[in-house]
Order: structure tokens, then C-alpha cells, then sequence
């Protein structure tokens, strides 16, 4: 019988000749990856100084910080100097900070590789299955115990098969299948499972839009969001100077899936999820005109070069409306410079954007962006969960990047193909 | 700690995710001083009401969301003996037995109410009302992960191992 992506990997992780959905394996883990929100702060570096105070591989643990950076106050800045400290004591050469989210960075710097498997602090680590790795997000104490011995058990997953066919429709981006497809799942249809993307709507994306797919996995519970690494895998791999070092794993064509589900994306319309669950989607004609306070091009989600772009499409030659404000924080240095290179940044300034430091600020509310009592905003973020970016009486609608433009434009919640 | 966790019930309802049970934005803050904003978005006297040893019980689908420890590390700082839940995010899951704190899956607790005094049977899979005289069926936990839980926690497994 056939395996599935996740069988395999597992498989070769646990040095084991073949796995099932199921089994409980010990697994040697490829990466590991710290933020400084949740990294060595939170019980990891108090108690490793108990156990054994050294990291089992340094070339294998990367620290980033990302959630405070710039820091907002004296107290996110000495956590942001002590991971930085904490990374430099214990000789991890791979430690980034100030230069974006850390998902995005993770699969810049080529620490995110096709058939690896990689954990971090954060559950938004599945992001790195749009290059083919099993990559998912832990808990400070589990990472405790990889940083000491490289190994940590985890149960095969089922894998529910998500396919998309047809092309999709101007205006409608990768975010809008990831939000449909969250809705029709569920948020929590997908616990302990793998979710893989398949389809001809999925290979025809730039690895970009993959990205927003798989990056939103985990809030259909699922432990990883999957996709079959293909040449643009591989191109992008190259473009970042990595040529070998990784294994290309496929699912076979008779894997066992445990459920199906087949979408079309030619009847595909612009989606956003309403406060305050992710699964709360609704075709954009049921809460056009929803009146907004800020709009959030942003995160590890939607802020990436691709989304920009399309952004800028929407808002080239345009204002936004009066009394609200548009946020722009690209998801990386690279991009904050590739978009600011070609011009993509002055016209989204141009318009009336203020664009901010890639950092995870304004997606989870601790800086650069808070709301007040009262307030919406929509975001092309991956969570709306309520006081998520600031007061609990505020509300978070999240949508594609062209809906975010086509929102800020008319400062209610808008249809973004009404300014084709 | 034994195979039975006798407490007071905290209720509430479904899909109470990470950043209801510990608000980003006191997360900068130390476990004692963050753990005073946990779960203040839908109930703002948790901090103050929760006694040592009382019991969290919940709907579906609890702790979805973030990976932040933060979530479970304050409950446990209020002094949570055991949860509750019809179904668990998988990440707070396995957080909160990494603590060491008892976490059982139970589909009928819609039976139990705020105040009720329970006694959950970790080994067996019954949870006992006593203020209604109610026996429900839950989910064991099985002996390694029971072990893991009565070891205090990950940490306390490898101290013994390294
Ligand atoms: S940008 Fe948002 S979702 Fe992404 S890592 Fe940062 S806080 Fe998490």
C-alpha cells in the first residue's frame, strides 16, 4: 500500500524502513526553531541550566526575534536582549532578529528544506509545508527537550486530502482558498491530522500564495498543512543558494487518505473570516460595507511580496478613505527591500499607507497597531481571535491582500473586484 | 499526585483558544503577573475566583490556536488541578501533560455545571459529580502518559534520563 508525504518523512526522521498513520515514533528532529516571545524565556533556558545547558547541535537550532522587534517597551526589549544573549551563549550562529516573522525567515535562509522535519515555538511552523517539510509547532518545555537531546516523539498523523482544481478568477487570491477551505473544515476538523494541498489550482501558485495555504493549516487544528515540492520548490531553493541537502518526498498515488475534500476554485468569490473564529467565513457580499478603522497588509500570512504587489495593483493611482489608517508590514527585509526597490512601497505610500518594520507587531497586538474599544480592522493576518491585536471589544475580519486594498480605498469592507 | 483529582468546577463553553486563556499582550510580563489577565477577555474575575486545585471544564475544541505555553503555565500558576474538555487543540494537549497537569476528554460535559465538585479517575476513564450524583465516562490516560504527568512533568523525566 502506498504512504502518504507525512508516512514517509516520519519514517525516514525515526530511521524506521516504513511508517503508518498511528504509529508513535521517536523522531531525530532537522531543525529547531526559537522566537523570542515563546523561545528560551519561557521555561527553556532556567531549566536547561538545571538539566544540561548546551543545545544537542548548534547548526540545527535557529533563534529568531521577530514578535518584539522593535521592541514596544523596556520589558519586550530586555526579552528581546536576553534571547539574543541566550543565542550567543550557547554558540547558535543562527540567530536572527529585527528582519521579519519568523516563518518567513525560516524559509528565507534556507533553514526550511523539502522531507525535513522542523519544530518550532510557534504554531505557525506548518507554513514550511509549502516546501515540502514536515514542520510544526510546539510547546516551550517540548522544545526543552529537543534543544537537549535532538529527538522528540510524535504520532503519525491520517491526512486529510484537500483538492483544488480550475483557475481561479481575477481578485481572488491564495487566502481566499485558505479561508474556504478553513470554513468548510472547520477549526477544529483537522485536529492531529495532516492536511495535504493538491490539485492544479495548487501547483499552479507561486510558491508566495502556497505559503498563505499552508501557513493557515493549524487553524483547522491540523499538526501540518502539506504540499508535493515541485520544480518551483526547487527553483527557490536555488535562488537562495541551495542545491542539495534535502529529499524531495512525495505521497503515492495509492496513499490512504482518511476524508477528501474537492474544491472548485473557477466558482471561487473573495472570502473573509468575521470575528471572532477563523472558520467564521462568509462570501464578502454578506459583510460588504462593514465600516473599518484599520486595515493590515501584514505577518507571516499576507505580507509577502506577491501580496504586496497585488496590493499595489488594487491601490495604484488611489487614496485610502478618509479616518482610517492603512498598515503595511512586510513579512521580511528581503521583501521590505525587493518592493521598495521596484517601487511597490512608494505607491502603496503613495496612497496613504504607512509602512512599518517586518515584524509580528500588529498580527497578535503587541505593537505598532493596537485597536481600541470599538474598533475593526481588516487583515490579511492569519487569526481573529477576540483581543487578538488589542482591546476585546475591538473586531478583526481577515481577508486576501487585495481585499485589505479595496477595503482601505473605500474604508469599508469592499469587494476587491470592483476596482478591476 | 494519584490516580484520582478531586476539585471545584470552573465552566465554560466552547473553543476557548490561547488567546483568551492568556492575552498577547501580557505576555511580556513574568507567569505570576500575566497569569492575573488569564481568560479576562471572557471573564475577567478568573484570576481572582480560582482556587488552588479547582478544576477547568470545558466545551470543544479548547486551547486552539497558539503554541504559547504561556496558556497552561498560568492556569497551572492559578493552581488548576485537572481540565476538562470534549475535545483539545493538539498543541495545548500535549503542553499541558508536558506540565504535568491531568487533561481528559469527555463528551458529556455539558452535565456539569460551574461550582459542581468533581472526582475524575484518571486510570479508570469515569468522572464522579458528587454535588449531582452523576458517574460520566472520559477518556484514560494511558500509563506512560499518566507516568509523564505523576513525574511532574517532562522536565522532571529528563533530569532522570540525561
Ligand atoms: S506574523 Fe503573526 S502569525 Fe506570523 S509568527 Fe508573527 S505573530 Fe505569529
Amino acid at each position: 500500500m502506498g504512504k502518504t508525504m507525512s508516512e514517509k518523512i516520519l519514517a525516514r526522521a525515526a530511521a524506521v524502513p516504513e511508517a503508518s498513520a498511528g504509529d508513535i515514533l521517536w523522531v531525530n528532529v532537522d531543525k529547531a526553531m526559537m522566537d523570542d516571545i515563546l523561545g528560551p524565556r519561557v521555561e527553556i533556558a532556567e531549566k536547561m541550566a538545571e538539566i544540561k545547558d548546551e543545545v544537542w547541535d548548534k547548526e540545527k537550532v535557529v533563534v529568531i526575534s521577530d514578535h518584539y522587534t522593535p521592541p514596544a517597551n523596556i520589558k519586550q526589549a530586555e526579552i528581546v536582549k536576553f534571547t539574543r544573549e541566550w543565542a550567543s551563549n550557547h554558540g547558535v550562529d543562527n540567530y536572527y532578529e529585527f528582519i521579519g516573522p519568523c516563518h518567513q525567515i525560516m524559509a528565507e535562509y534556507g533553514h526550511v528544506r523539502p522531507g525535513a522535519v522542523v519544530l518550532g515555538t510557534d504554531s505557525h511552523t506548518c507554513m514550511g509545508g509549502a516546501l515540502g517539510a514536515f514542520a510544526t509547532g510546539v510547546g516551550s518545555t517540548e522544545m526543552l527537550g529537543v534543544l537537549i537531546t535532538g529527538k522528540t516523539w510524535l504520532r503519525v498523523p491520517e491526512t486529510i486530502k484537500v483538492e483544488w482544481t480550475g483557475k481561479m478568477a481575477e481578485c481572488i487570491m491564495a487566502k481566499d482558498i485558505s479561508l474556504k477551505t478553513i470554513g468548510v473544515i472547520g477549526h477544529a476538523g483537522a485536529t492531529y491530522k495532516a492536511v495535504e494541498y493538491t490539485g492544479d489550482t495548487i501547483t499552479s501558485l507561486p510558491i508566495d500564495e502556497r505559503m498563505a495555504i499552508t501557513n493557515m493549516a493549524v487553524e483547522m487544528g491540523a499538526k501540518v498543512g502539506l504540499m508535493a515540492p515541485d520544480g518551483k520548490v526547487v527553483e527557490y531553493l536555488k535562488q537562495r543558494g541551495i542545491n542539495d541537502g534535502y529529499t524531495l518526498v512525495n505521497s503515492d498515488a495509492d496513499a490512504q487518505y482518511c476524508k477528501t475534500y474537492k474544491f472548485s476554485a473557477t466558482d471561487l468569490v473573495p472570502v473573509v473570516a468575521c470575528p471572532h473564529e477563523v472558520d467564521n467565513v462568509t462570501e464578502i457580499m454578506n459583510v460588504e460595507g462593514t465600516s473599518i478603522h484599520q486595515a493590515y497588509l501584514g505577518s507571516c500570512t499576507g505580507g509577502r511580496y506577491y501580496d504586496l504587489v497585488a496590493a499595489a495593483r488594487i491601490l495604484k493611482g488611489k487614496k485610502i478613505a478618509r479616518g482610517i489608517r492603512l498598515l503595511v508590514s512586510p513579512a521580511s527585509h528581503e521583501i521590505w527591500r525587493q518592493a521598495a526597490a521596484d517601487g511597490t512601497l512608494a505607491v502603496l505610500a503613495d496612497a496613504g499607507a504607512i509602512v512599518l518594520a517586518p515584524s509580528c507587531g500588529v498580527c497578535v497586538g503587541l505593537h505598532s497597531g493596537i485597536l481600541a474599544d470599538g474598533e475593526i480592522c481588516i487583515s490579511s493576518t492569519n487569526r481573529n481571535f477576540i483581543g487578538r491585536m488589542g482591546s476585546k471589544n475591538a473586531g478583526i475580519y481577515l481577508g486576501s491582500p487585495v481585499t485589505v486594498a479595496a477595503s482601505a480605498i473605500a474604508g469599508k469592507i469592499t469587494d476587491p473586484r470592483r476596482f478591476i | 499526585m494519584s490516580n484520582i483529582v478531586r476539585g471545584r468546577v470552573l465552566k465554560y463553553g466552547d473553543n476557548i483558544n490561547t488567546d483568551i486563556i492568556s492575552p498577547p499582550q501580557y505576555m511580556e510580563l513574568s507567569i505570576p503577573e500575566a497569569a492575573k489577565y488569564a481568560m479576562s477577555a471572557i471573564d475577567p474575575n478568573f484570576a481572582t475566583k480560582i482556587q488552588k486545585g479547582d478544576i477547568m471544564v470545558a466545551g470543544a475544541n479548547l486551547g486552539s490556536g497558539s503554541s504559547r505555553e504561556t496558556s497552561p503555565l498560568t492556569l497551572k500558576h492559578l493552581g488548576v488541578g485537572a481540565i476538562v474538555a470534549k475535545s483539545f487543540a493538539r498543541i495545548f494537549y500535549r503542553n499541558c501533560i508536558n506540565l504535568g497537569i491531568p487533561v481528559i476528554e469527555c463528551s458529556e460535559t455539558d452535565k456539569i455545571s460551574d461550582g459542581d465538585v468533581i472526582e475524575i479517575n484518571l486510570t479508570e476513564g469515569t468522572i464522579k459529580n458528587v454535588t449531582k450524583d452523576e458517574v460520566y465516562t472520559c477518556s484514560k490516560i494511558p500509563p506512560h502518559i499518566l507516568a509523564l504527568v505523576n513525574e511532574g512533568g517532562l522536565v522532571s523525566y529528563l533530569k532522570r534520563i540525561v
